[in-house]
């Protein structure tokens, strides 16, 4: 067994799990900044309610969250102690700002925000969602920063034993790789926010409960949504794309399934990659539309797979092409969903049109899936290196660690989440069954 | 500045052994200081809004060591591969055990947790324990700088070694009683009633244990690594560690006699900070010591990172490091004064 596959396998698998958790808390600290905000303005009790049941989800994904993305920093070390040698000296700075910068933020104000409701003024209590909504997005960019040098490498230099020095901590901190997959990224995560607190909201709606506070989610989740749906497909997702193909033109051919370079690449809609001769099987284009988007004019040359030595071609072409058309489709998708149901409640009707509030309930696992396939489509086009251009995947593991033994504690993981999302399900039920609580009765605290 | 980066990084893990050891002993000790659901829920109400914030110190210790010193994360980490995977996992439970337990009132529910709670932190002190003795024995590093330890050889700190032998069974034992110690003066300082009471009187039993441990282990690391102490006496930190270390054990004694457990508390703390500012005066400037002879041990000076990086690292850790202490006095402020469980079942 190839000891680097199982390295992959368990990151990938650990680091998706764990991102399902953050891409809500991101999003929602957001809007619940937002609700706080709103209370505190007009006193009104109806925001401050919603941010308290919003608050206590934040709570429970916040803490699973917290319990996933320990093994993620240790995996550095663990699985890729061969990467962490070659490039600790430029991204342990970005890991070691996280950690001072945004997870002490995080952790000191949590309680706070979930359980001290009582102990702190109002202000205080906006305080902590403000704080909390600054760490998880400072946090976010770090890791967006450290990635993005996976992606990008800028500001390090070849140092006389053979690792990677820091060269500029600006242009390295900086990356403008950087700068545009975390608008993406953050963008992407307000849009889960949006689906789930609205899909709550449409719950609610149609099950007749809590009728201020359900029309307030359904309010807060479309308006986010729509915002978020437009911003993350455009100017975000289509400058991440000309980022792609501009450092990565390789990554973009396999993307597209793109086999022969030339120009008016047409973009394929539908259709099947065939690796082994070639060709794209039963495929549906738009011509031209490739060298436009890439590029900016439709006769740009787009160069496809063969233009490269297979060496270099990502190694898993099929998946990196179905992950980015999935992610691309339903980003349009949600385009429409959120428009439509925005008409409605500018019309004051969402909250009576009972197919469209059906469509938000069932909608909320779809962004998961298409930030997962996002982040597929980033690190699969990356491949066959781990930092872009420099350093192989292969020659990152753990030089010591063993196929046998990396499965071993796969299968380990695989249990533990198993049982981690069971009771993260029971508890998140339990909060959506119980509902918003009125302040007088649940005011929360832990005095 | 590669001095300048082992005493940060020695700091960063003393923070986090001085801040997370109180709620890690608080976890240990639990069961035995209270008994009945309110009792345990005054422990978790003491020790729930800090341990995140404690715990952080671990990942911005480990951020501080993987910038400054690349090499010994690289080497350290992938060798002790299982054992950290047992870290990983204990954690894991450890923190979902805080904050889930209250979420259902349900007395089996509670219970489970409890237990999750207590058994999760007791065997990371343990571990935590043991890993400072690996460090303190030496690892068996290779030509090519790399190492994979077993879990355990023949039981006796001599090579072939693995992690678990007669010397860091002992050091995680050590460790444990340390922290249940700590633990037990945080609690007989944040809390009231019964279970102040229990927890000052375990406080006492426990700090007589320890200082009956303490030159058994001190002896034993003489026998295992014979080049750490006779370095000592050049060494003015291991010196002021040592001194602090005696001070603050004679002030846990003196303050659990006059029921002053603030202070015990913090003589607690100074014994801990004491003997981490030693051992790593008298370590340095070796990182990772390799079996047998000391030939391929990572110092500070062959870690991985250059003078140039370092600088660069510290402007940002000079910006964070008064940041991040800066919230711990409010988080400390915000929580002020004695724990109790909140009457209306809410909170921790």
């Amino acid at each position: 067994m190839d000891p680097t596959f199982w390295h992959r396998f368990q990151f990938a698998f650990t680091i998706t799990y764990h991102y399902l958790f953050p891409q809500l808390t991101m999003g929602l600290a957001l809007l619940i900044l937002v609700m706080k905000t709103l209370s505190l303005r007009s006193g009104s009790e109806r925001w401050n309610d919603a941010a308290r049941f919003w608050i206590r989800i934040f709570g429970i994904n916040f803490a699973m969250g917290v319990v996933t993305g320990i093994p993620m920093e240790f995996q550095f070390g663990t699985n890729w102690a061969a990467f962490s040698r070659y490039a600790g000296s430029v991204v342990g700075n970005t890991l070691g700002m996280e950690g001072l910068f945004a997870f002490f933020l995080e952790s000191s104000f949590l309680a706070v925000l979930v359980w001290g409701e009582r102990r702190v003024s109002r202000r205080g209590h906006w305080l902590a969602a403000l704080a909390l909504f600054l760490g998880s997005w400072l946090s976010g960019y770090f890791i967006v920063a450290t990635n993005a040098f996976l992606q990008h490498p800028v500001g390090e230099a070849m140092g006389a034993d053979g690792t990677l020095q820091l060269a500029s901590f600006w242009q390295f901190v900086l990356n403008p790789w950087a700068l545009l997959q975390y608008a993406h990224t953050m963008v992407a995560s307000v849009v889960t926010a949006g689906f789930v607190v609205a899909a709550v909201g449409a719950y609610y709606t149609l099950r007749r409960e809590h009728g201020e506070t359900a029309r307030a989610f359904l309010t807060t989740g479309v308006i986010a949504g729509l915002v978020a749906s437009v911003l993350v497909a455009f100017p975000t997702g289509d400058r991440q794309a000309k980022l792609v193909a501009r450092w990565q033109p390789v990554s973009l051919a396999a993307m597209e399934g793109r086999f022969e370079s030339g120009p008016y690449a047409a973009i394929t809609l539908i259709g099947q990659p065939n690796v082994v001769e070639h060709r794209m099987d039963n495929p549906v284009h738009v011509p031209g539309v490739l060298s436009f988007l890439a590029f900016g004019t439709f006769h740009s040359n787009v160069p496809g797979l063969e233009a490269f030595p297979t060496n270099l071609w990502p190694d898993n072409i099929e998946l990196l092409y179905y992950a980015f058309h999935i992610m691309a489709g339903l980003g349009t998708l949600f385009i429409l969903l959120m428009a439509l149901a925005a008409l409605q409640l500018w019309r004051k009707r969402l909250h009576t049109s009972r197919p469209l509030l059906w469509a938000l309930m069932l909608a909320f696992p779809f962004p998961y899936i298409a930030n997962t396939a996002g982040w597929l489509t980033a690190e699969l086009g990356r491949q066959p290196w781990l930092v872009y251009g420099m350093l192989r995947t292969d020659e990152g593991a753990s030089p010591l660690v063993h196929s046998g033994t990396v499965l071993f504690t796969t299968i380990g993981f695989a249990g533990i989440y198993l049982a981690l999302g069971l009771l993260f399900v029971h508890l998140i039920t339990r909060e959506v069954a119980h509902g918003p609580r009125p302040a007088a009765a649940g005011e929360v605290s832990h005095v | 500045m590669f001095d300048l980066w082992f005493a940060i990084v020695a700091v960063m893990f003393t923070a986090y052994v001085v801040l997370d050891g109180y709620d890690l002993g608080a976890g240990a000790l639990h069961l035995i200081v209270a008994k009945t659901d309110e009792e345990r829920r005054q422990v978790l109400a003491a020790v729930g809004p800090f341990w995140d914030a404690n715990e952080v110190w671990l990942l911005a210790a480990g951020g501080a060591l993987f910038v400054a010193f690349p090499r010994v994360l690289a080497v350290g980490i992938s060798g002790f591969y299982l054992a950290i995977f047992l870290v990983i996992w204990t954690l894991i439970l450890r923190a979902v055990a805080i904050e889930f337990r209250s979420h259902v009132a349900d007395e089996l529910w509670r219970r489970f947790w409890d237990t999750a709670f207590a058994v999760a932190s007791t065997l990371l002190a343990i571990l935590w324990g043991a890993a400072v003795g690996n460090v303190i024995r030496g690892l068996p590093l290779d030509a090519g700088g790399w190492f994979a330890l077993t879990l355990f050889t023949s039981f006796r700190p001599v090579p072939p070694v693995g992690i678990l032998d007669w010397y860091t069974v002992l050091t995680g034992v050590f460790a444990l009683v340390a922290l249940v110690g700590h633990g037990a003066t945080y609690l007989a300082w944040r809390t009231a009633g019964a279970v102040h009471d229990r927890a000052r009187s375990l406080a006492r039993t426990v700090f007589v244990v320890l200082a009956v441990l303490w030159p058994l282990v001190t002896l034993a690391t003489a026998v295992v690594n014979p080049m750490l102490l006779p370095a000592l006496p050049g060494r003015p930190f291991a010196w002021l560690g040592l001194l602090g270390a005696i001070a603050g054990l004679v002030t846990v004694f003196v303050a659990l006699g006059r029921d002053r457990p603030l202070a015990a508390f913090l003589g607690s703390a100074a014994w801990i900070v004491g003997m981490l500012v030693a051992t790593a005066a008298c370590l340095y400037p070796v990182l990772l010591r390799a079996v047998p002879d000391g030939t391929f041990s990572i110092t500070a000076h062959n870690a991985g990172n250059t003078a140039h990086g370092l600088r660069v690292a510290l402007g940002w850790w000079a910006v964070g490091f008064p940041i991040a202490v800066a919230y711990f006095v409010i988080l400390f402020h915000i929580h002020k004064g004695k724990a109790v469980a909140a009457a209306d079942g809410q909170g921790y």
